[in-house]
């Protein structure tokens, strides 16, 4: 087993409906509970919009540029998997593609001493 | 009524806490500034979705968008523009502020209070029936234009049409957002329950083909007519007499249905698939009620739809006592409906034929011409007479004056059993 991340880009319908919105979320509790049931699930956090960017030599801090929409990373899972292919194959019921969002699925880096 | 709870979000969060929120902001922000308001809600809500989607839901998730929806205040409060532009209202909760007005709205007594005078808002006498029935499904229920489209069975174009007036009158006249006092309270009330109860009608008997839907609405009738009698200047008679008769009503819309979908007559219902919680909260509902000497319209209504909801059988139904109750309600709210159901009751004591005799004397009787429970009423009275070409071409005309799936249903079986 190894571990992998899920970074979740692009929002939910900004014209969606209170229901709608219920809905949607109920969606993802199903979905994060099922990787919880596989024993896939290890962690996840949304990320807030906005925060600064630290640049070059002289650590310049700035209010942006930040990705816009659909680039904006809205949050990130941690899960199990046995491979990067059972990974992006579990990330496929994510409910983010019916509000045209994208998961990056990305292997995380083991480094043996 | 309620579906099971969702990872810790009891049914219809979203919705209602959009209500509430709209309601409360409506105070900050003003009657003349409800897109604005709307929009800061709608933000509010997507932003708890993006982040409990991924982290869960937290265990206080209302404090939560509260939060999130004060922070949002503040930001727009930032734009010196939109401050200017603040209602009376707002000045008067900034005088009055410790130690901060906001804070203070979000408060649970506070929010029922917004919501309150949102009601009296959406009910305003000033505002066409129809926009009051859209303005409350879409500022206190949380629907959007596509839900209410679809609930009202409209277009979407219509319902925005029924908001942009009420909207328009806010802008033109000096409706205030309050709840008032004293004698013109009541008759406020009056045309906030006379909505209620068109609301509740609007899921129970229109056509509406989508059984969730119709639930929904008289789920949301309830709702409001409870927010009333929660608050000790709005639970009068009526209220409570209006929310019997809808609990009543609503302990039975399981056993209305057969299992492909057909409407069921009163007597063909399984009475044990009844809600007997709700008929019980109904009842309590009901003795609430009966404090007062005069006796009101809706517990009128009440009072026959609980000798039904509370008879053992269909046979053993007091149709003496609700025959009285009819000539009562008749006289008082004199309406050919009422006068229609009061011959089914008349047939039921004396027989078909006095039945028809009823129908055929009913005061206003063209103008239930194209109302398809009058033929159906006729084809059943006909068929039990055992002229059955009469009944069947009365069914037939039932036919054309309804689109409803279900009664269509129902129709075509009572077409298949007048045959003999």
């Amino acid at each position: 087993m190894s571990n992998f991340m899920y970074l979740f880009r692009g929002g939910e319908n900004p014209s969606a409906s209170p229901d709608k919105m219920q809905a949607q979320m109920k969606k993802w509790m199903d979905w994060i509970q099922r990787l919880k049931e596989q024993e896939k699930y290890i962690s996840g956090e949304p990320l807030q919009p906005g925060g600064k960017v630290v640049s070059g030599a002289k650590k310049i801090i700035t209010d942006g540029p930040f990705a816009e929409g659909k680039e904006v990373v809205g949050g990130f899972f941690l899960i199990r998997a046995a491979s990067l292919d059972e990974a992006v194959a579990l990330s496929k019921d994510c409910p983010i593609f019916e509000s045209g969002g994208s998961v990056e699925v990305r292997p995380v880096q083991i480094i043996n001493h | 009524m309620s579906d099971a709870v969702v990872h810790g979000l009891v049914d219809h969060f979203f919705r209602h806490e959009s209500g509430r929120l709209q309601a409360v902001l409506t105070r900050v922000f003003g009657l003349h500034n409800l897109e604005l308001v709307e929009d800061v809600v709608q933000a509010a809500l997507l932003q708890a979705l993006e982040s409990w989607k991924i982290q869960g839901v937290p265990s206080d998730p209302a404090a939560w968008v509260y939060r999130v929806a004060r922070n949002k205040v503040l930001d727009v409060f930032r734009h010196q523009t939109v401050a200017d532009r603040l209602g009376p209202e707002w000045a008067s909760l900034r005088e009055a502020a410790e130690p901060n007005p906001i804070d203070r709205l979000f408060l649970p007594t506070e929010v029922a209070d917004s919501q309150l005078r949102m009601i009296f808002t959406c009910c305003h006498p000033e505002l066409p029936e129809e926009s009051q029935i859209a303005l409350t499904l879409k500022t206190l229920c949380g629907f959007n234009v596509e839900e209410i489209a679809r609930a009202l069975l409209t277009s979407e174009a219509n319902v925005k049409k029924r908001i942009a007036r009420a909207k328009r009158k806010f802008l033109e006249t000096t409706i205030e957002f309050e709840v008032h006092a004293g004698e013109s309270l009541k008759a406020r009330l009056d045309s906030v329950h006379t909505v209620i109860y068109l609301l509740f009608n609007e899921g129970y008997s229109s056509s509406q083909p989508y059984e969730l839907i119709r639930k929904d609405l008289c789920g949301e009738a309830i709702r409001l007519g409870l927010l009333l009698f929660d608050h000790p200047a709005c639970r009068n008679v009526d209220t409570a007499a209006l929310l019997a008769l809808m609990l009543f009503h609503a302990a039975r819309f399981d056993a209305r249905l057969d299992p492909d979908g057909g409407m069921l007559l009163l007597e063909e219902q399984d009475r044990s698939k009844w809600d007997q919680e709700l008929i019980a909260r109904g009842v309590y509902y009901l003795s609430e009620s009966a404090s007062g000497q005069e006796i009101s319209r809706y517990q009128l209504e009440a009072a026959i739809a609980s000798q039904h909801s509370l008879a053992p059988s269909f046979r053993e139904t007091d149709w003496d006592l609700i025959l009285a109750l009819y000539n009562r309600l008749i006289r008082m709210c004199p309406s050919p409906v009422h006068e229609l159901n009061r011959a089914i009751v008349v047939a039921q004591i004396s027989g078909p034929d006095a039945g028809i005799d009823a129908i055929r004397s009913i005061d206003g009787l063209p103008t239930l011409q194209d109302y398809h429970l009058l033929h159906a009423t006729l084809g059943e009275l006909h068929h039990r007479a055992g002229r059955q070409s009469e009944a069947r071409n009365c069914f037939n005309t039932a036919l054309q004056y309804t689109s409803s799936p279900s009664e269509q249903r129902l129709l075509q079986r009572k077409l298949q059993t007048a045959t003999l």
